[in-house]
């Protein structure tokens, strides 16, 4: 058990009388609440927790927040686990396991250490030369690399949390909880405007959680209290504790992730749902998401040990936790000096302040001094020794350039390096929201510059590094954003005074210089996660990569899971210094969401499983059920593909089924089938533009098939549509394309046609279809139907009835999908399985078959019928499927039809379809197979066409096929070859009919 | 996720929404008298414009109505919403 022997006796926000055991790489360690997994490690002196991804160098906690690019753990095992978490954010509990990511096989000792060796091999853009030849061994260098570097596992299990989703309109979003996120909030709140407050820390109070600031003469953090019970208090404020703003998208649209019991591990309330995704849609926006401290880059800055200095004073002031005992500290500006008290008075050693700003000066600086620190200005750190943890610097005088160093050096010794560039708004969400930043010279930061929503910056995203001019920022916007939303004058209310001393700008050394010769491994980290240095941005610039967007991509800058928090804007400016450009011209690479990763989990929510998607069942899905159907997908509907008898294979069952209807009765639930109700006046004008045929002869009582085409001539759709009544007709679609041919129909009257006089209504799911087939198709219903004159002359092929069937009013249509004599019966939904029970009941002395998908696509198939989508797929015509029969010569016009002349269209080399028999009559070509017009020995080979629709047909004892050839229509007879995997099938091109080709038994 | 402003329903989520394409392409007349060209024209070729564009929407989760909408293709931001058949405002 670990000893938490860098924990202060006293302060803090942690909870003394409540310890938390957890392990970190299977050692045990103890915390307080209030802990995360970062500021525990660092009680129990592990600063240590990760290999770098590349060189595998060792890595040490850097930051205490979102922007950790170092220590990034797997927390959890089994089912549960989570890869690349920042431990900085990890809240503790008791129980917690977590494991560095990247550290095979010890963060003590690991063989990948050899990469930094090595690292003359591995400069930017080592993946694109030093592996790629020969080719044919990049597979294995890759896995090799890949293998080495790895960044944590996803869990191999089902997630068994539970997520939800939220959706919610608010008129002010203030995102993050630091002081200007809380005065906004409080301006808006008291306008009464409905405000949403996120913060993805587990108390609000931003930055001043790791501060000792004050407001209003007293501590700050009483001020915050304060905030937050009068936010608390009002209704219409919800206040997200936990909640990550991690995306802004279009029309302020944005996503809150909330971790509702992440934090509390195995203790979490079973039931409890673990993360909830709140989308939502605000009239305003405030961004209040603070800044990022940014790291200096000088020689070997990744020693464990080096950490911003902001993240030193937090884990001091907010966690009592001293990160060190001897520090040093490191700076651009006068930032770092209020951290170098706070850590002084935490009993921190103050070795030295290097500064790089020669001359030093001011209230702060000399309270420091008094503190019996040295301050040494115009120095700069040039190495740092140690290798698994800091243990000394050496420092020089910088020359007037700040390129190059003069004198001896000064070593000093000390386990921890505190450095601060100056600080990095997070401009995330403001660029998210297509802001554009500006390069603010005075400041050297990047800072938001115009708007394109309804956004507002405060504080320090704003550029705003000061707490009383945060807290009046904050104030402004949020009076602002609910004058805009509707409520109050915008009136800000007074900003309370917020007492700080002066402080001085940074000044920006981008590349610290250093002394150190190459070979001695020193490098100047500019992004952490991905090892990149500026040696390498220097590179890439010389190579050509020299706009930003490159430069990311060539040297992999900021696409580690941080995105480059610390990194990007420093690799951006030493960009620039390295081309002669202006930072502004360089500009920054697009922020894009999430802010930090957002797991799959929370964005599925509960829409997975059986609730990714609704199933359609018909009305006789029960009966399917009960006996034994096996079904298929087709679309959204479950349709019985099959019904194998005990022990019964599918072939066994498809066959059985095909001779049941050949012979005697098969019967088939055709529920599905889209059903379209067709009324008015211009019911006949619509009918005539969108199918290829002419529909003016169709009578009353009679069915007519039709086919639409595409404006472009490509086969869309068909069906059968019946006439009802003079202006009354009933169309079907392709199970498949109901909703579709649907909506186009609409869209055809509501754009193009609005003064036809017609209205259509969807009807798919109020009538349940049951077709009838075989030979004995009208004895049986002759039996159940009374009404209605079945004989061959008075009820013939391709016409309607209306009766009873069972006792049921029934729509009785005589078309066949099969090929022999066939009813379809269309009863009110509610009264299909009624119906099919009878069905069943009186043709049993037929031995009435109930016949799946697969039978039907047999049966089909035997007759040449297409199925759209099966055997078409969107770039065939009439033409090519030889159903030039079905496209009036006579209309002058219907969608479609002006493409069918277009030379493209009439070649006669296009695909077209036909019928393919094997030579070997047992051989089934598989679907899509190639037929080739010139067989080699390996492929490529020269591709004629593909195998649409292939069964084995037990009409003809032999196996069938339909094909797309090209110029197949002509080609009638000729011997083609399918090339399949390890051989090659012959087959004979004929007609796709194979089956009584000339329909006498439909017509029976 | 866009706010689309439905003449009928009112400011609803993009989801509910499909987006038809450009705006204000007629179907010609006649298309038999239409050279090649002509109909290729009217079949694939669209403005694809960097800033204003107008197209056509439908409410496929709402009242299923068609109607036209004015959008900036680079902030997305939409400056008019107008019933099928109607001009757009301030028609260039
Ligand atoms: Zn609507």
């Amino acid at each position: 058990m670990g000893v938490q022997r860098q924990r202060l006796a006293e302060g803090g926000r942690i909870d003394r009388g409540h310890s938390l055991d957890f392990t970190f790489n299977g050692k045990r360690y103890t915390g307080y609440a209030g802990d995360t997994l970062a500021s525990a490690l660092l009680a129990n002196g592990v600063m240590l927790v990760g290999r770098s991804f590349k060189f595998h160098r060792p890595r040490g906690i850097l930051s205490a927040g979102a922007e950790e690019p170092n220590a990034l753990v797997q927390l959890g095992a089994g089912a549960r686990s989570e890869p690349n978490l920042r431990a900085t954010q990890v809240e503790l509990f008791d129980g917690l396991e977590a494991a560095s990511v990247n550290c095979w096989p010890s963060v003590r000792f690991d063989i990948g250490a050899i990469g930094d060796r090595l690292s003359r091999i591995l400069p930017a853009g080592f993946y694109y030369k030093t592996f790629m030849w020969p080719a044919r061994l990049w597979p294995r260098y890759e896995s090799l690399i890949r293998g080495a570097a790895g960044l944590g596992r996803a869990p191999e299990a089902a997630d068994p949390d539970r997520y939800e989703k939220r959706h919610v309109h608010c008129d002010v979003l203030v995102a993050g909880g630091g002081p200007a996120g809380l005065a906004a909030a409080l301006a808006a709140g008291r306008t009464g405007a409905r405000v949403i407050l996120a913060d993805e820390q587990n108390e609000f109070g931003g930055a001043l959680l790791g501060l000792r600031a004050t407001i209003k003469r007293g501590r700050a953090l009483g001020w915050v209290a304060d905030a937050v019970a009068e936010l608390a208090a009002l209704d219409e404020v919800r206040l997200l504790k936990r909640g990550m703003v991690f995306g802004y998208y279009d029309h302020d649209y944005l996503g809150v992730v909330e971790r509702v019991t992440d934090h509390l591990g195995p203790a979490a309330e079973p039931g409890t749902p673990r993360q909830i995704l709140w989308k939502v849609r605000a009239k305003q926006v405030v961004l209040a998401t603070g800044a990022h401290e940014r790291p200096l880059v000088f020689a070997d800055n990744d020693r464990p040990g080096v950490m911003l200095a902001s993240a030193a004073q937090a884990y001091v002031n907010r966690y009592a936790v001293k990160p060190g005992e001897r520090v040093v500290f490191f700076t651009a500006h006068d930032g770092a000096y209020q951290a170098a008290l706070d850590l002084a008075d935490a009993g921190v050693r103050i070795a030295a302040v290097v500064d790089l700003r020669p001359g030093p000066e001011g209230r702060l600086i000399n309270k420091v001094r008094g503190r019996g620190a040295e301050v040494i200005g115009g120095h700069a750190i040039v190495a740092v020794h140690g290798a698994r943890r800091v243990s000394g610097v050496e420092i020089m005088r910088l020359d007037y350039t700040a390129n190059g160093v003069l004198g001896a050096p000064r070593r000093i010794r000390c386990d921890l390096v505190c450095m601060s560039g100056g600080w990095n708004p997070a401009l995330h969400l403001f660029s998210q929201s297509r802001g554009k930043p500006r390069f603010d010279p005075e400041q050297a930061c990047f800072v938001p510059a115009e708007s394109a929503r309804a956004v507002r910056s405060a504080g320090a995203c704003n550029g705003a590094f000061r707490l009383a001019d945060c807290l009046a920022q904050g104030f402004a916007a949020g009076a602002a954003a609910a004058r805009d939303a509707g409520f109050g004058d915008g009136e800000p209310p007074a900003a309370p005074k917020a007492p700080e001393p002066e402080s001085a700008p940074p000044r920006p050394v981008w590349r610290v210089p250093s002394i150190g010769a190459k070979a001695r491994g020193n490098k100047h980290f500019v992004d952490f996660q991905n090892d990149v240095t500026a040696a390498d941005v220097a590179l890439a610039a010389r190579e050509g990569y020299d706009s930003v967007e490159h430069l990311k991509r060539y040297t992999t800058a900021g696409m580690g899971t941080d995105q480059g928090k610390t990194g990007n804007v420093n690799a951006l400016a030493i960009l620039a210094q390295v081309t002669g450009a202006e930072i502004s011209d360089v500009g920054t690479t697009t922020f894009r969401p999430p802010y930090t990763p957002v797991g799959f989990g929370v964005l599925a929510g509960r829409c997975i499983g059986k609730l990714w998607e609704p199933a359609r069942l018909t009305a006789i899905h029960q009966w399917h059920r009960a006996n034994g159907a096996v079904f298929e997908d087709v679309g959204q509907w479950k349709r019985p593909w099959y019904y194998p008898r005990e022990g019964e294979s599918m072939d066994a069952a498809v066959r059985r089924e095909c001779a049941a209807v050949r012979t005697s009765l098969g019967i088939v639930d055709a529920s599905t089938l889209g059903k379209i109700d067709i009324q008015g006046p211009d019911a006949l004008e619509l009918l005539n533009r969108v199918y290829t045929n002419a529909w003016d002869t169709l009578e009353i009582g009679r069915c007519r098939y039709g086919l639409m085409l595409g404006e472009d001539g490509m086969v869309f759709d068909d069906g059968v549509t019946s006439r009802l009544g003079k202006n009354h007709y009933h169309m079907t679609t392709t199970t498949g394309g109901a909703a579709r041919v649907f909506a186009w129909l609409e869209e055809w009257l509501q754009t193009e046609w609005p003064s036809l006089k017609v209205y259509l209504t969807s009807v798919t799911t109020q009538w349940a279809v049951v077709a009838v087939a075989g030979p004995n198709a009208r004895r049986l219903l002759a039996e159940l139907c009374r009404d209605i004159d079945l004989s061959r002359a008075a009820f013939p092929f391709m016409s309607w009835r209306e009766g009873t069937v069972a006792g049921i009013p029934a729509r009785v249509f005589r078309v066949s999908f099969s090929g022999e004599v066939a009813y379809e019966i269309n009863v009110q939904s509610s009264h299909g399985l009624a119906l099919w029970q009878a069905l069943m009941a009186a043709g049993a002395k037929y031995g009435v078959t109930p016949y799946g998908t697969e039978a039907m696509h047999v049966l089909r198939a035997e007759k040449g019928y297409i199925v759209v989508g099966h055997d078409t797929d969107g770039s065939v015509t009439p033409l090519d499927l030889g159903m030039g029969w079905i496209v009036s010569a006579k209309k002058r016009d219907f969608i479609g039809r002006r493409s069918l002349i277009r030379p493209g269209i009439a070649r006669s080399d296009r695909k077209q379809l036909v019928g393919l028999l094997t030579e070997d009559p047992r051989e089934v070509l598989p679907e899509g197979a190639q037929i080739v017009s010139e067989v080699r020995p390996e492929p490529p080979m020269p591709m004629a066409g593909h195998v649409t629709s292939s069964y084995w047909s037990p009409a003809l004892g032999r196996s069938i096929a339909m094909a797309l050839l090209q110029g197949g229509l002509a080609r009638r007879g000729e011997t083609v070859t399918i090339s399949l995997a390890g051989k090659n099938v012959r087959a004979e091109v004929t007609e796709p009919r194979f089956y009584d080709p000339e329909g006498e038994r439909l017509r029976g | 996720m866009f706010l689309i402003e439905c003449p009928w329903c009112g400011p609803r989520d993009e989801s509910e929404f499909d987006c038809g394409g450009e705006a204000h392409i007629e179907r010609p007349a006649d298309p038999a008298e239409l050279s090649d060209e002509a109909w290729a024209d009217y079949l694939f070729m669209r403005t694809n414009p960097k800033g204003r564009h107008r197209e056509r929407w439908v409410h496929a989760c709402g009242c299923r109505r068609w109607f036209n909408i004015e959008r900036d293709t680079v902030s997305h931001r939409i400056t008019a919403v107008y019933r099928m058949g109607r001009k757009p405002p301030g028609r260039r």
